[in-house]
């Protein structure tokens, strides 16, 4: 009997090494374990078998079946491998084909300004405000120290809707509004579009934008408003940028100032694009004037603050090397597409 | 304003720097200079040089050989011209061999000068060239001493006499010289002046400031036996003061002169009006001189025009004066538009005698709206416009008498006729040395602040602590100026760099900002790029968008002085900044374009305009031949489900004049419209010139922003499985899928959970005027599996339901 098992073990484990597929493999299972299989018929004969030695033969005849499958499913699996093998042989692709984007849309250059100036001044405790852009000439010129009649007012080539009502020229009317109906500590900026009565072309738009800065507080000084923007512009330029501050004026500030910084194309060493000063001007700024305060109720003698305006659109066209201010309106996708 | 460096260095004759410093020192302390020019920067080894000798050219009919010397030894090289203006004895201008100049004899600049080599010229051999004032970069504008061609001879000008052979005549010629521009803002008016501009040179420098010593002039007589001047509009006028000028000699003015008035970009002319000129630059004070021989009474009265004036101005031209205009008249007639041009009747003419001499202060907003009214524009209103110091006028008019007698251009009468109600004084600004430092932010101590007063003339009282600023400094009227005095000369840069301390404060931004960054981020994901147009538009886009006579949208708030008709409305839709980009897109052959704007219209609360208007941001979105109504209704969708907003929203019909009327709904969220989409009507499409298939949706943010809600629960994940039930029936076309599904959410009661329509067709195999539709109906419990006998009942309900409106279930 152990002879037979035996001869059983060795010519199944034989024929299984030998099997070249699936379809042999499952024959040789058939023959050596199926029901009428070589060991079913081992064990249909135990009754030949002297009653105590029936156990030890079923054991015999379970190892030689546990052997037979074990090898079974390791032929299966070696198959079963090299098929996938060649599965995936015969799948290779070109991976340089183009690649499949999901069509997501573009955002404006200017609101991607814009949103890098908000994230930086947020970071610094800076509160988003807004305000109308069709305003009372009181905010947008009055109240700003600029009287009527002022040459300030031409200079600005306001749109009137009526004697009263204009479309503000610039975002600073927000710093009174804010200062109206707010106690200091401020620190605000105000993004927002501003009208000019300028004609078209490549570097004029009679609809631009502005975002303008206000911090009011005790002991607020000019240093304070040198360092925050010195900060601001290496933010938005670079870790690199230098800054200069010029003296200038405006009616709602005094001291004030115009920021260069350090031109971003040729670091200050003078090119085309700075027109060889190395130096690019950015935005204004100064000391709020206490005038200014004043009319909105902020006593002057308690508090100091700092003002600046910066053009979102001048930005824009600077980080961007945009050549045309126009394109900024015309919306042709294969400009947005570059953003 | 425009001046030249030897002109600033007049008066700051200790002043060394050279243009770039000169440049960079001026802008750090508050008189930016924009820009400077070397009139030299193309010239190059120009000496003087005389011609001994000139032959003919063996070869060439038109060129001259000349022997020319060019030192006081005797050296001579020989140069072939062919100027037809040289003669034997000429002294001037010859570039050598290896120099350069700045153009050719036509005018015509060449960008970096063009180099002049030794060479033969048909056959004999030239050293160098002579050269005319166009070849040194100028041009007879500037030098009306130039010949009309040919080469510039300087020993046909006394005024070179004694001109040494050798020398540079770039110097000779005044070419040696930087030409700044400035910038300069519209609270400094002194520096309007080469005087202001120099004073602040020399404290930017720290250098002494000469001014101009004006001596006294002028003969025996008295200006008042010949003139009197009477102002009746002393709003208007601050000042006036005559002095009369008699024997006129007219001749050119001295090189000097006419030097720097070409440095300012001023043509020379004659004496008189040079020394007019002149004085308008040095000074800033425009002046006006009369033929004394034509006022009438010899009288000037000062008053605002008469109506329906008419007055002929010196140019010729005829202007309509009216009441608001200052008019300089003499006894009988105007004779002047104060402060912006002189009559014809009593301009100055090769033949005057006597003249009046005029240096008046007219108020600045005055004469810049009647410059406005008339349409002029001169050079004396910009200077006026300003609102000038009326102390400078008595200085500028004797200065200009000084020149007169130093020029020998007339007999100055002695005296002045000087009206001055309300002579304008020095005043003075209390001082808190501590203040202006924690406003800067630095620890200056108080001598260096005074000192810094003093270099640009403002006086110090030690005692009271009060800065007393000169007339001419009209912007410094408070501490805070003090603060900006202080720091421009301590230095921008030299004030430290801190950031705020104090308080802190939260940054944040607004919930409607919040929410309209939101509307960008979806708009973007759904394939939209975003898009910026003007406010303003054009009142016919109410007819592009064939919107009715009478729509509430036409009444918009418009603008009284617009750059036209085209930018002359704010809009009430935001639209037309779409469907105009979308064009543009689309005649540019971009396909399949997607773009969105947050648009801010301007809806007036009343007309006329009494209080500000609403303005409302709105998104809107358009695409076109990428998508039908379904994929807008998508990104709609998406973007209230972001907001929280999804759950109840319901499609309404709608009649937008611009949209398809078979395809358009209002979109409804808790019985709130929050705004509208459809299909671009045919008709507006063409209108905007787009050829494909273009869908917009418009939503109106305030309304979202207000019902928006970011509250999110988590809701268990279900336990035990649905059960799903397919309904198939068949419809009459005009009921629609939202009423379909109304009734079976309706009926089904809690257990529902979804209905989907899966499948809907229209054709053939469908009786004409009806549809197959099917949904997949699905139930689920939260605390058991569901069984047959929960459904049966719920789906009898819905069936019955369906069934009333006339809808035929298939099996």
């Amino acid at each position: 009997m152990k002879e037979k098992l035996e001869a059983i073990k060795t010519s199944a484990l034989a024929k299984l090494e030998a099997a070249t597929d699936l379809d042999v493999l499952n024959e040789i299972k058939v023959e050596y374990l199926g029901k009428k299989g070589e060991l079913t018929s081992v064990l249909k004969s135990m009754k030949e078998v002297l009653p105590e030695d029936r156990p030890k033969v079923g054991q015999m005849v379970n190892d030689v079946r546990n052997v037979i499958e074990e090898k079974l499913e390791e032929v299966r699996n070696s198959f079963a491998a090299k098929l996938r093998e060649e599965k995936m042989k015969a799948e290779v692709i070109d991976v340089t084909l183009p690649a499949r984007k999901p069509d997501i849309g573009h955002r404006h250059p200017n609101s991607i300004a814009l949103d890098e100036m908000e994230r930086f001044f947020v970071g610094m405790g800076y509160e988003i405000v807004e305000g109308p852009e069709v305003e009372y000439d009181y905010y947008n010129f009055e109240a700003l120290n600029i009287p009527a009649n002022h040459p300030a007012k031409d200079e600005q080539d306001t749109f009137y809707i009526n004697g009263d009502i204009l479309l503000r020229t610039q975002t600073s009317p927000c710093q009174v509004r804010v200062m109206e109906s707010t106690k200091p500590p401020i620190r605000v900026i105000a993004p927002g579009r501003v009208f000019r009565s300028d004609e078209v072309d490549g570097t004029h738009s009679p609809c631009f934008h502005q975002v303008e800065g206000l911090v009011i507080d005790k002991n607020i000084t000019f240093a304070d408003l040198k360092g925050t923007l010195a900060e601001f512009a290496k933010e938005l330029f670079g870790e690199d940028t230098k800054v200069k501050f010029r003296p200038h004026h405006f009616p709602f500030t005094e001291p004030s100032a115009e920021m260069d910084v350090t031109c971003f194309k040729c670091g200050g060493k003078g090119c085309r694009f700075c027109k060889g000063s190395g130096w690019i001007e950015i935005l204004g700024c100064g000391m709020v004037h206490p005038k200014v305060l004043k009319m909105s109720g902020i006593d002057p003698d308690e508090y100091t603050g700092f003002a600046f305006g910066v053009g979102l659109e001048r930005i824009a066209l600077l980080k961007y090397e945009i050549d045309d201010m126009r394109l900024l309106y015309e919306n042709d996708t294969r400009f947005l597409k570059q953003f | 304003m425009n001046t030249s460096l030897s002109w600033i260095k007049a008066y700051v004759p200790e002043l060394e720097c050279s243009a770039q410093e000169y440049a960079d020192r001026m802008t750090l302390t508050g008189t930016k200079v924009e820009g400077y020019e070397r009139l030299d920067k193309d010239l190059d080894k120009i000496i003087v040089g005389k011609i001994n000798r000139i032959e003919k050219h063996p070869d060439a009919d038109k060129l001259i050989v000349c022997q020319v010397q060019i030192d006081e030894e005797g050296t001579e090289i020989q140069i072939v011209t062919g100027a037809p203006n040289v003669k034997e004895g000429d002294v001037v201008p010859v570039v050598l061999d290896g120099g350069r100049v700045a153009g050719g004899h036509d005018g015509k600049l060449t960008e970096g000068g063009i180099k002049i080599k030794k060479g033969k010229l048909r056959g004999v051999e030239s050293n160098g060239m002579m050269c005319s004032i166009e070849e040194l970069g100028s041009s007879r504008d500037m030098y009306p001493d130039a010949p009309e061609l040919g080469i510039y001879i300087f020993s046909d000008n006394p005024a070179y006499d004694g001109i040494r052979l050798g020398s540079s005549a770039i110097s000779a010629l005044g070419l040696d010289d930087v030409i700044f521009e400035y910038e300069i803002t519209n609270n400094r008016v002194d520096c309007y002046s080469v005087i202001g501009i120099a004073r602040e040179a020399a404290a930017a420098f720290n250098k002494t400031f000469v001014p101009p010593v004006i001596k006294e002039t002028g003969n025996g007589e008295k200006a008042s036996d010949y003139i009197d001047v009477e102002i009746k509009a002393p709003d208007l006028c601050k000042r006036y003061v005559g002095r009369v000028v008699k024997n006129i000699k007219l001749a050119p003015s001295p090189m000097w002169m006419q030097r720097r008035l070409a440095s300012n970009g001023i043509r020379p002319i004659n004496n008189l009006v040079d020394i007019t000129n002149y004085i308008m630059e040095e000074y800033g004070q425009p002046m006006h001189a009369y033929d004394l021989d034509t006022i009438a009474g010899h009288k000037i009265i000062v008053r605002r025009a008469e109506e329906g004036e008419k007055f002929t101005t010196l140019d010729g031209a005829v202007h309509d004066v009216d009441g608001s205009i200052l008019m300089i008249c003499d006894a009988e007639k105007s004779v002047g538009i104060a402060g912006i041009m002189g009559g014809e009747n009593s301009k100055i003419t090769d033949g005057v005698k006597t003249m009046l001499f005029e240096a008046a202060c007219f108020d600045g907003t005055n004469i810049r709206l009647s410059g406005k009214k008339l349409g002029m524009r001169t050079d004396a209103q910009a200077k006026f416009e300003k609102g000038l110091d009326p102390n400078t006028a008595m200085e500028a008019i004797n200065r200009a008498c000084q020149l007169i007698e130093e020029l020998g251009a007339g007999e100055v009468v002695g005296g002045s006729v000087d009206v001055y109600p309300e002579p304008k004084k020095e005043w003075r600004v209390p001082f808190d040395w501590e203040r202006t430092n924690r406003v800067l932010g630095t620890k200056i101590d108080k001598e260096t602040m005074i000192s810094y007063f003093r270099k640009i003339d403002l006086g110090y009282d030690e005692k009271k602590d009060e800065v007393i600023v000169p007339t001419w400094r009209q912007d410094v009227l408070s501490q805070a100026d003090l603060d900006e005095e202080v720091a421009r000369f301590f230095g921008y840069d030299k004030i430290p760099t801190t950031l705020p301390k104090g308080e802190s404060t939260v940054g944040k931004m607004s919930y409607k900002l919040t929410v309209e960054k939101l509307a960008r981020d979806v708009a973007e994901r759904n394939g939209f790029s975003e898009a910026m147009s003007y406010s303003f538009e054009s009142p016919k886009v109410f007819d592009r968008l064939m919107l009715p006579e009478d729509d509430k949208l036409r009444e918009t708030v418009t603008i009284m002085n617009p750059l036209g008709k085209d930018f002359s409305v704010m809009r009430t839709l935001p639209l037309n900044g779409l469907l105009t980009s979308l064009s543009i897109n689309y005649k540019r052959k971009n396909k399949a374009v997607k773009l969105y704007e947050l648009a801010k219209v301007y809806l007036p609360k009343e007309l006329p305009l009494k209080e500000l208007p609403d303005e409302r941001v709105q998104l809107v979105m358009g695409f076109y031949d990428c998508g039908d109504f379904y994929d807008m209704k998508g990104a709609v969708e998406d973007f209230l489900d972001e907001v929280g907003l999804c759950r109840n929203v319901k499609y309404e019909a709608s009649a937008y004049s611009y949209l398809h009327p078979g395809r358009q709904a209002d979109i409804i969220c808790s019985g709130k419209k929050v705004g509208y989409l459809g299909e671009l009507h045919p008709q507006a499409a063409d209108n905007y010139e787009i050829g494909g298939r273009t869908y917009i949706a418009v939503i109106d943010m305030p309304v979202v922003t207000a019902m928006s809600s970011f509250d999110i629960k988590y809701k268990g994940i279900a336990k035990f499985p649905a059960v799903t039930r397919d309904l198939s029936m068949v419809v009459r076309k005009e009921i629609t899928a939202g009423a379909i599904e109304e009734t079976i959410i309706k009926s089904a009661g809690k257990l529902l959970e979804s209905c989907t329509l899966f499948d809907i067709y229209e054709g053939s195999q469908i009786k004409e005027g009806f549809k197959s539709m099917a949904y997949s109906i699905s139930f689920r419990a939260n605390d058991r599996t569901l069984e047959d006998k929960d459904i049966s009942p719920l789906m009898d309900k819905i069936l019955a339901a369906l069934g009333k409106m006339d809808i035929e279930l298939r099996a």
